[in-house]
């Protein structure tokens, strides 16, 4: 067996919070162990080398979505990202852009989060919340379910609002993730919002419109949702609204 | 000194803080959450396979109620549980499965007519009434009489994080995100709130509330590998610990789940064994119908963890760099099964393994997962030392899972306990006024910037991240799946000795704000003093019940220990927790303890177990035939919930015939 190789972590590094501080990129080496994911190399390299380092992990199993960073070059989960994906062990770390910084690798997706969440109101609206929980539930379409559920297997990670060219010209588009949920309240048959009282959410340029199709969200997306029907589906609706009115 | 005011003050913002948080706004309180993270990234979201409620809408689930549900649910826990609350939690987890439909959760439906599954290895076909057709589906989990664990694919834990995070953004719930509680504010008698401190600016913040209620999860991570989100790291008990007050109970009982993967303990479904998933040795064996003939697979958590780790030591398990392992078989339930039904496990096999699940075997072994010990809380959910002082879900021991959680029931347990204790939290805030002590909330103020001043600019030699996996070794080595005196002795002399040297903690980045090594710093000794009260109360009880297993002491002992441990911290000095007991009283339970269906049947009954029984005969025999289950239940054990909650719960059985038809 050929013993392990050393590789090397390039990693930006800056703390906003500091006047004096400016930033910068600086070189990690570690040895590489079998299996070894930049979750747990990054854990090491705070442990052993630099306990200032800043980024995010919580489930480390690619299911909360908040260790998304630019891993050579690609907006993608740290935790399910395993060092041997590369060959010359030469691995490049940086923030996910379109968020606020909060230092070194960690950004602020929350708060982005619950602010869109805010702004297109996405919850559910039914007709009434008065329904009897001590009664039998209404029934709903097995089908329709399990696509509403597919449409929800987003994390939130953030890694398609990087991924978009829109959306890092024009701040205020409301970028794949906005759209997606969008989309799984309009197909839910409990919600009784229109297709029209969508229009005037994402009816526009900074909505359906704004997309340039680029499907960067597509492409990063780390659940494999499927943005571009999604979107075409939502311009679809969209359009048909205008040509009805 | 920046004080923030509430009525309902919110520690952890996972399920079941989010369920008090609404609870308490819908009453019209002020509402607090505070949370270490973005409340949607909670370790609620990783619970795959589902919640177990009572619908009875699968024709698998036919017959199934309250009854069922709470008779599992005592069983499962070895009959160290709160009978009163299993009975709460039963009655009410099916309005909450309910409840969370109207929030938008897509629940898996039912299509009626023949769809096959697999049962015991083989392909069977059922049949589902046409009745039943759009309602909520339920699949199989170990433990049940009954198909009762709801769900949504295998994103069960997503689904309702997403849909209660949802209600709680359009009820305007603030959320006060990358905040760390560190230390209750209290009088001996009374929580008033908490000290906090801000990730990103290193702000100290006082937070008083009415009421405060700790819901922060569990402790998985005092162990080195555990299927917790690194989150899970029990400062939540530390904080009720450290007020030398308020007692922590059960600690000891720690789950171990069967199938996480090796090496890194991420876990995969109990859904896979429940969907019909088999257990493989390195000779490609089902082992599992060896050891337990009736239940296989699906035998209790506890049990499987145990007769796996059995296996594995008589050479059973295949080699690998990391130990031995075994094998989870899901290939049999078919590629369409394993990429809907079973999608998060094909996606972590995918990432974490390079396999495909569909065609590959998983290499698994035991691994912590669940604490169903925690702050101890009455059936309220309310601290019985500490008025105002609430805890819910897996943070607390409130205590429906005694010393072994069925599976379903944790998840289950977020959203039902949540909804009840919420209620009870928000009658506490309407009948009390919020008390303000300024000299109170500046001396816990002062106590945590000393601490913080002390790591800063103390002289101290000791590496922090050391003394942590130092712990977590301990934890792993010696305080595991099956224990014994000897190695428990061990851990509590090694996990003194670190408490010792955590008090000398330096640190090299010394920076007030956004400091991952002073966050664990602050972390350490807590973990420490929490990790200590699960290896002295292991090793004080010396019987085996639940996921507690003494090699010493293989016998399940009602007669000396049908008790929960109860923990207190007896001051800053102390290196070990102080024990005491709270015995159960089987003179008030409905289920008096019994077997429990796994192995030999080698309880030492207690003394008062035959009379408790021929008093439940006595009592059905005068209540005639004519009682239906609900009058019984009522005669043998009484139990209270918010009014709102009271109503039976309706099933497809109430409102048409559904026996016989296709």
């Amino acid at each position: 067996m050929s013993s392990p190789r050393t590789i090397s972590f390039e990693i930006f590094r800056y703390d906003p919070q500091d006047p004096n501080d400016k930033p910068k990129m600086v070189t990690y080496e570690i040895t590489e162990a079998p299996g070894m994911t930049v979750f747990i190399a990054l854990n090491l390299l705070r442990e052993q080398q630099d306990p200032s380092l800043q980024f995010d992990f919580v489930c480390r199993a690619g299911i909360c979505g908040s260790c998304a960073m630019v891993i050579n070059g690609k907006p993608t989960l740290a935790c399910r990202t395993l060092t041997a994906n590369f060959p010359d062990g030469k691995i490049k770390l940086m923030p996910l852009p379109g968020f606020e910084l909060i230092g070194d690798l960690s950004v602020n997706t929350g708060k982005f989060m619950r602010e869109l969440a805010e702004r297109l109101q996405l919850w559910l609206q039914p007709d009434s919340n008065d329904i009897d929980i001590h009664r039998l539930e209404n029934p709903m379409d097995p089908a329709e379910a399990a696509k509403l559920y597919e449409l929800e297997r987003c994390v939130e990670c953030g890694v398609c609002v990087s991924a978009c060219a829109t959306k890092q010209m024009k701040d205020t588009f409301v970028g794949a993730v906005g759209m997606m949920k969008i989309a799984r309240f309009e197909m839910d048959s409990r919600d009784t919002r229109t297709a029209e009282d969508f229009y005037h959410v994402i009816g526009n340029q900074d909505g359906v419109f704004g997309c340039m199709t680029l499907l960067g969200c597509q492409d990063a997306c780390p659940k494999d949702l499927p943005h571009m029907q999604q979107i075409a589906y939502l311009r679809r609706k969209m359009a048909q609204t205008i040509v009805s009115c | 000194m920046k004080i923030i005011y509430t009525d309902s003050l919110v520690v952890g913002a996972g399920l079941a803080g989010l369920r008090v948080a609404i609870a308490s706004k819908e009453r019209g309180l002020d509402t607090v959450v505070l949370s270490l993270i973005p409340a949607k990234r909670s370790h609620s979201a990783a619970a795959q396979g589902g919640m177990q409620a009572s619908l009875g809408n699968t024709v698998k689930g036919m017959g199934d109620d309250e009854d069922v549900h709470f008779q599992d649910t005592v069983k499962g826990s070895d009959w160290g549980c709160d009978q009163d609350v299993a009975r709460m939690f039963a009655h009410c987890a099916p309005k909450a499965v309910r409840e969370l439909a109207n929030w938008g959760v897509p629940w898996s439906r039912i299509t009626a007519g023949d769809r096959q599954v697999v049962v015991n290895a083989e392909k069977v076909t059922i049949t589902e009434a046409e009745k039943a057709h759009g309602l909520i589906n339920a699949r199989d989990f170990g433990g049940t009489k009954k198909w009762r664990t709801c769900y949504t694919a295998d994103g069960t834990g997503h689904s309702l994080l997403y849909a209660v995070d949802n209600k709680a953004i359009e009820m305007d719930i603030p959320v006060h995100e990358r905040i760390e509680a560190l230390s209750l504010i209290h009088d001996g008698k009374r929580c008033h709130g908490v000290i906090a401190r801000c990730l990103i600016t290193g702000e100290l913040r006082a937070y008083i509330g009415k009421a405060t209620t700790i819901a922060t999860g569990g402790y998985g991570r005092i162990y080195e590998v555990s299927t917790n989100a690194i989150i899970c790291e029990g400062i939540g008990q530390a904080l009720a610990l450290d007020t030398g007050v308020a007692t922590l109970g059960n600690m000891e009982a720690v789950q171990f789940h069967p199938t996480a993967i090796v090496p890194v303990g991420i876990l995969t479904t109990e859904g896979c064994r429940g969907d019909g998933g088999l257990l493989r040795d390195k000779d490609g064996h089902r082992f599992m119908p060896d050891y337990e003939p009736e239940k296989k697979e699906l035998a209790s958590r506890d049990v499987v963890s145990r007769r796996m780790t059995e296996h594995m030591r008589k050479g059973k398990g295949v080699d690998s760099p990391y130990g031995p392992h075994l094998w989870l078989d899901i290939t049999l339930l078919g590629r369409k099964h394993v990429e809907t039904n079973l999608r998060e496990v094909k996606e972590i096999c995918e990432n974490f393994l390079g396999i495909d699940p569909a065609k590959d075997w998983i290499p698994v072994r035991p691994t912590q997962h669940y604490s169903m010990g925690g702050i101890r809380t009455n059936a309220t959910g309310e601290s019985p030392q500490l008025t105002g002082l609430f805890s819910v879900g897996e943070a607390a021991c409130w205590d429906m899972h005694g010393f072994n959680r069925l599976g379903g029931n944790s998840l289950a347990e977020t959203v039902v306990g949540g909804m009840i204790i919420g209620k009870y939290v928000a009658d506490f805030c309407e009948k009390n006024t919020l008390e303000i002590n300024t000299g109170e909330i500046e001396a816990s103020m002062s106590k945590m910037q000393h601490e913080i001043d002390e790591l800063l600019v103390g002289k101290g030699t000791e590496n922090v991240f050391e003394i942590k996996l130092a712990m977590q070794r301990i934890m792993m080595d010696y305080v595991g799946i099956f224990r014994n005196g000897t190695e428990l002795e061990k851990a509590v002399t090694e996990l003194k000795d670190l408490l010792t040297r955590s008090k000398n903690i330096g640190l090299k980045c010394k920076k007030r704000h956004a400091n991952p090594e002073l966050v664990e710093a602050l972390r350490v000794p807590r973990m420490l003093r929490v990790a200590l009260t699960v290896a002295c109360g292991a090793n004080a009880r010396t019987e085996s019940r639940g996921a507690h297993a003494r090699e010493d002491y293989p016998q399940r002992n009602d007669k000396e220990w049908l008790n929960r441990t109860l923990s207190t911290w007896p001051d800053e000095n102390a290196l070990e927790p102080k024990l005491s007991y709270e015995q159960l009283d089987v003179m008030k339970m409905e289920l008096p303890p019994g077997y429990r269906g796994y192995g030999n049947d080698n309880a030492v009954a207690h003394p008062d177990t035959a009379a408790r029984e021929a008093q439940i005969a006595d009592i059905l025999a005068e209540l005639g035939d004519d009682a239906d289950r609900f009058d019984k239940q009522a005669a043998i054990m009484p139990f209270d919930l918010p009014e709102t909650l009271r109503p039976r719960n309706e099933r497809l059985s109430d409102t048409v015939s559904v026996s016989g038809e296709k």
